[in-house]
């Protein structure tokens, strides 16, 4: 599929099969911290880091505000626009905690969305490493890995 | 309110051949209210018939036939049955092929004039 980029291989078919059920017009896949690990539809690297790091923003401020309200994890948050939608939702994936971030448009609904979301994370789960445990993003490695993780995901 | 809802649809699964019904905003796929059997995935019902009957809502508007209100997808073991309830809402079950179409539908415009 083109558009589809990936840091690591085994998340490009999952993500290629929920683009195609969901109609969605841009994903991003990261991890909470905002370090990216897949993308699809975005054209410019800003874009991405622009999107990476507000996606990890609403993650960290939803998941102190679960936190307030005794709530042990962030799963799913949707904002309905006029012209687009916007799904964020975390989950556990091979590489620990990770989120999907999804713009998506009039062409489908938040229903499938969902919908496929669920069944994204069931593919990815499956196709990802079993059991890798996740490491704590440490400042040092962070933009060393962003710039890795950038440079794969727009071939520079 | 809810439980108005949750009645509608008891009483429309009590037809014989009907497996499952719901109540689902037609704009985004989403459950508003069901009464399903085990087995059946209603998330996916809801969502893909909205995705369908929006489909098909093209469809009548391209040869200006008007707001579509009934649509039946017939399947080798079932079918899928949807009538539109207001604007917002979408009245949809799921029964088996050799199930009652007429008298399932009658009672899908009935359940359908909760949300008239």
């Amino acid at each position: 599929m083109k558009g589809t980029r990936s840091v690591h291989a085994w998340t490009t078919a999952p993500l290629e099969t929920f683009i195609t059920e969901s109609g969605a017009r841009l994903v991003l896949l990261m991890n909470p911290a905002g370090q990216v690990h897949a993308q699809h539809g975005f054209t410019r690297a800003v874009d991405v880091m622009a999107a990476a790091a507000l996606g990890a923003a609403i993650v960290s401020a939803t998941r102190e505000i679960g936190a307030m309200l005794k709530e042990s994890t962030f799963s799913v948050l949707n904002h309905q626009g006029k012209r687009h939608g916007v799904f964020l939702s975390g989950f556990d994936g091979p590489l620990g905690r990770m989120v999907l971030l999804v713009i998506y448009g009039p062409e489908t609904s938040l229903g499938l969305v969902q919908l496929f979301f669920d069944e994204f994370v069931i593919d990815l789960v499956e196709a990802g490493p079993s059991h890798e445990p996740s490491e704590p993003v440490l400042a040092a490695d962070f933009e060393r890995e962003l710039n890795q993780s950038l440079a794969a995901l727009f071939q520079v | 309110m809810s439980h108005q809802y949750q009645g509608v649809l008891d009483a429309l699964t009590r037809v014989r051949g009907v497996q499952g019904a719901m109540f689902v905003a037609r704009e985004d796929g989403l459950a508003i209210a069901d009464a399903l059997m085990e087995g059946v995935r209603g998330k996916a019902l809801g969502a893909l018939a909205a995705s369908a009957f929006s489909r098909y809502a093209a469809v009548s508007r391209a040869i200006e036939a008007g707001a579509p209100r009934f649509f039946q997808l017939q399947c080798k073991k079932g079918v899928v049955l949807v009538v539109a309830a207001g604007g917002e809402v979408l009245v949809v079950v799921v029964a088996d092929a050799a199930a009652n179409i007429g008298l399932i539908r009658l009672e899908m415009l009935r359940a359908a004039e909760v949300f008239a």
